[in-house]
């Protein structure tokens, strides 16, 4: 690791743990009441979403619609595996319980990314999109029919393990998992098949593997969001996870620019904390929200950030700059 | 010895014999071209040896090895690596990490070690980073390895997906209209990287060309085909003298 690196790595860190601590004392002293403590978790959430649909829809170009269907998989079965172990009678701290239940959920959604994706990535585009519609309201349906876990009626009684301070780290950990996956080289091949799946197959890039791998991470990653979300709400009901929450998070991603990472992050705060502060103006919420997004894909089709990232050294880097030459002007009218 | 041959590959498109009966014997660091008319199923044959036909009939072994039904990412993995007649490069992402994902298969960590930054990551990573700049700056590209593959002059260009095609460590190259679309000095300029390239790093190359005199100029030894079938093999003299190939290109 050189030099740079280190102290980019520096900064993103003195970063993260300076908002960390904004957040900790407007919570601490109540400026932040719990209402907004709840529209951050869920921007938390919706970020992890976001993120885990971007390694899809941004990394490996493919239309993925049925994101809602992987969270529902991972918040009903690690939402049944926390049950069950607190039912057990066994009592681990809660973070270790929260821990579990998010490798739980994330394993078996991941599993069926792959057993749904090694089937359907033979499809492209449209046709892949409409595949994963079907299949996440397969989900949404058998959730509805399907009694141990309550059914149309929802799932209660989840234990509440999700507060601001660890939903917070989860998501620095995952964006920091999925910003590396995106460069390492296991992301440069699925990034490659994006580009020209043909000429990737030609440079020796196994593409089937790669984007059953990049399916089943997505989904992996779905899972741990939808964990954190049954964590969080201590209730789960199927109707939620339907076509128009998968369409949702699809919206936030190509709003942040298919494959930025960061450009989701951001898409997802708006987008999350948008339609909440237009929630005075009721009947015009909608209205305003569809406006920014067709004013977004007129002016700016790619995206937010399109297909680059926001870096926190190269804007500091381009602060100093602009206040040297400021520095070094103004000098030159004093003497 | 003998690298890549081709015994009686046929290849039909439903009643269409795009390719019939050819047969083809690459040895050790020759360079061959293989030209024809339009239509004459020259990117068949092409495609059948890389892996993205699978021939009707006949056999293609690499290395003594049988390549049939084999993909062509386990091909490439085999030792034969192609360009594109109409470039395909990655073209949003830099020349650099176009050479690098044809590195890939060299580059030795897992997934989680890559997720998690380990050691083992920065050293991989920074070797691969080397190896693929040595091989820019073996084409003088050096200067271009952070500017996006399409921002690159049409030359340029070329030149990258030869380079990223020589990053899998190939024995057999397979250049497919490598002067396509290339003014008088790009060629030659090419004529020289082919030459280059043969010797520096001791591989076989194949070229569908339609540029007779870079044809003319460097293969040892040319293969004509016509209708899907050779019609002629020799060296460039031979093969301009040729009665069969004129009356191919000319008509009788």
């Amino acid at each position: 690791m050189d030099h740079n690196k280190k102290k980019a790595y520096l900064i993103n860190a003195i970063a993260i743990v300076a908002l960390y601590l904004v957040f900790f004392v407007l919570i601490q002293t109540k400026t932040m009441n719990n209402y907004f403590v709840g529209i951050a978790i869920m921007t938390c959430i919706m970020i992890i979403m976001a993120m885990s649909l971007n390694i899809v829809a941004g990394f490996l170009g493919e239309m993925a619609l049925g994101h809602a269907g992987f969270m529902a998989i991972g918040a009903y079965s690690s939402a049944s595996f926390s049950m069950a172990l607190i039912d057990g009678g066994l009592s681990l701290p809660p973070i270790i319980t929260l821990v579990l239940a998010m490798v739980v959920g994330g394993i078996v959604a991941g599993i069926f990314g792959f057993l749904i994706g090694t089937p359907t990535l033979r499809l492209r585009g449209d046709y892949l999109g409409i595949v994963t519609i079907g299949f996440s309201e397969i989900i949404r349906i058998f959730f509805i029919n399907f009694g141990p876990t309550g059914g149309a009626a929802g799932l209660k009684g989840i234990t509440r393990l999700v507060n601001f301070n660890n939903v917070y780290w989860i998501t620095i950990i995952v964006a920091f998992l999925i910003f590396t996956l995106g460069r390492s080289k296991q992301g440069r091949a699925i990034i490659s098949i994006r580009e020209d799946e043909i000429a990737s197959e030609a440079a020796g890039i196994p593409t089937t593997r790669y984007k059953v791998l990049a399916f089943s991470l997505a989904a992996f990653f779905a899972g741990v969001g939808g964990s954190l979300y049954a964590h969080y709400q201590s209730f789960l009901e199927p109707s939620k996870f339907g076509f128009m929450f998968s369409i949702e998070m699809f919206v936030i991603v190509v709003l942040g620019g298919l494959g930025s990472l960061t450009g989701s992050i951001i898409s997802a705060i708006v987008l999350t904390v948008l339609p909440e502060m237009l929630r005075s103006f009721s009947e015009y919420r909608l209205l305003v929200y569809s406006l920014v997004l067709i004013i977004m894909m007129i002016f700016r089709p790619q995206g937010i950030f399109g297909r680059s990232e926001f870096s926190l050294t190269a804007f500091i880097e381009s602060l100093i700059r602009r206040k040297n030459v400021k520095n070094s002007i103004g000098g030159g009218e004093a003497s | 010895m003998t690298v890549l041959s081709a015994k009686n590959i046929t290849m039909q498109f439903g009643g269409l014999t795009a390719v019939d009966q050819f047969n083809l014997e690459l040895s050790a660091n020759e360079l061959v071209g293989l030209i024809g008319p339009n239509g004459a199923g020259k990117t068949t044959i092409f495609n059948m040896l890389t892996g993205v036909y699978v021939p009707t009939m006949g056999e293609i072994m690499l290395n003594d090895q049988s390549i049939i039904k084999k993909t062509p990412h386990e091909i490439v993995k085999l030792g034969a690596s192609r360009t594109f007649q109409n470039i395909r490069l990655f073209k949003d992402l830099t020349a650099v990490e176009n050479v690098k994902i044809a590195y890939h298969n060299f580059i030795d960590y897992n997934m989680v070690q890559g997720m998690f930054r380990t050691k083992k990551f920065w050293t991989e990573e920074k070797k691969a980073h080397e190896e693929c700049m040595k091989l820019l700056d073996i084409f003088d590209m050096g200067e271009y390895a952070d500017t996006l593959a399409k921002n690159l002059p049409y030359g340029q260009q070329r030149k990258l997906e030869i380079a990223r095609a020589l990053a899998s460590d190939p024995k057999v190259l397979m250049l497919d209209e490598p002067a396509a679309g290339m003014n008088p000095n790009e060629t030659a300029e090419l004529m020289e990287t082919i030459h280059f390239i043969r010797n520096k790093f001791d591989i076989t190359v194949l070229l569908i060309e339609h540029d007779m005199k870079l044809v003319m100029g460097i293969c040892e030894r040319i293969i004509v085909v016509d209708y899907g079938k050779t019609i002629a093999e020799g060296t460039p003299d031979e093969i301009k003298n040729n009665p069969d190939v004129i009356r191919a290109y000319l008509g009788d």
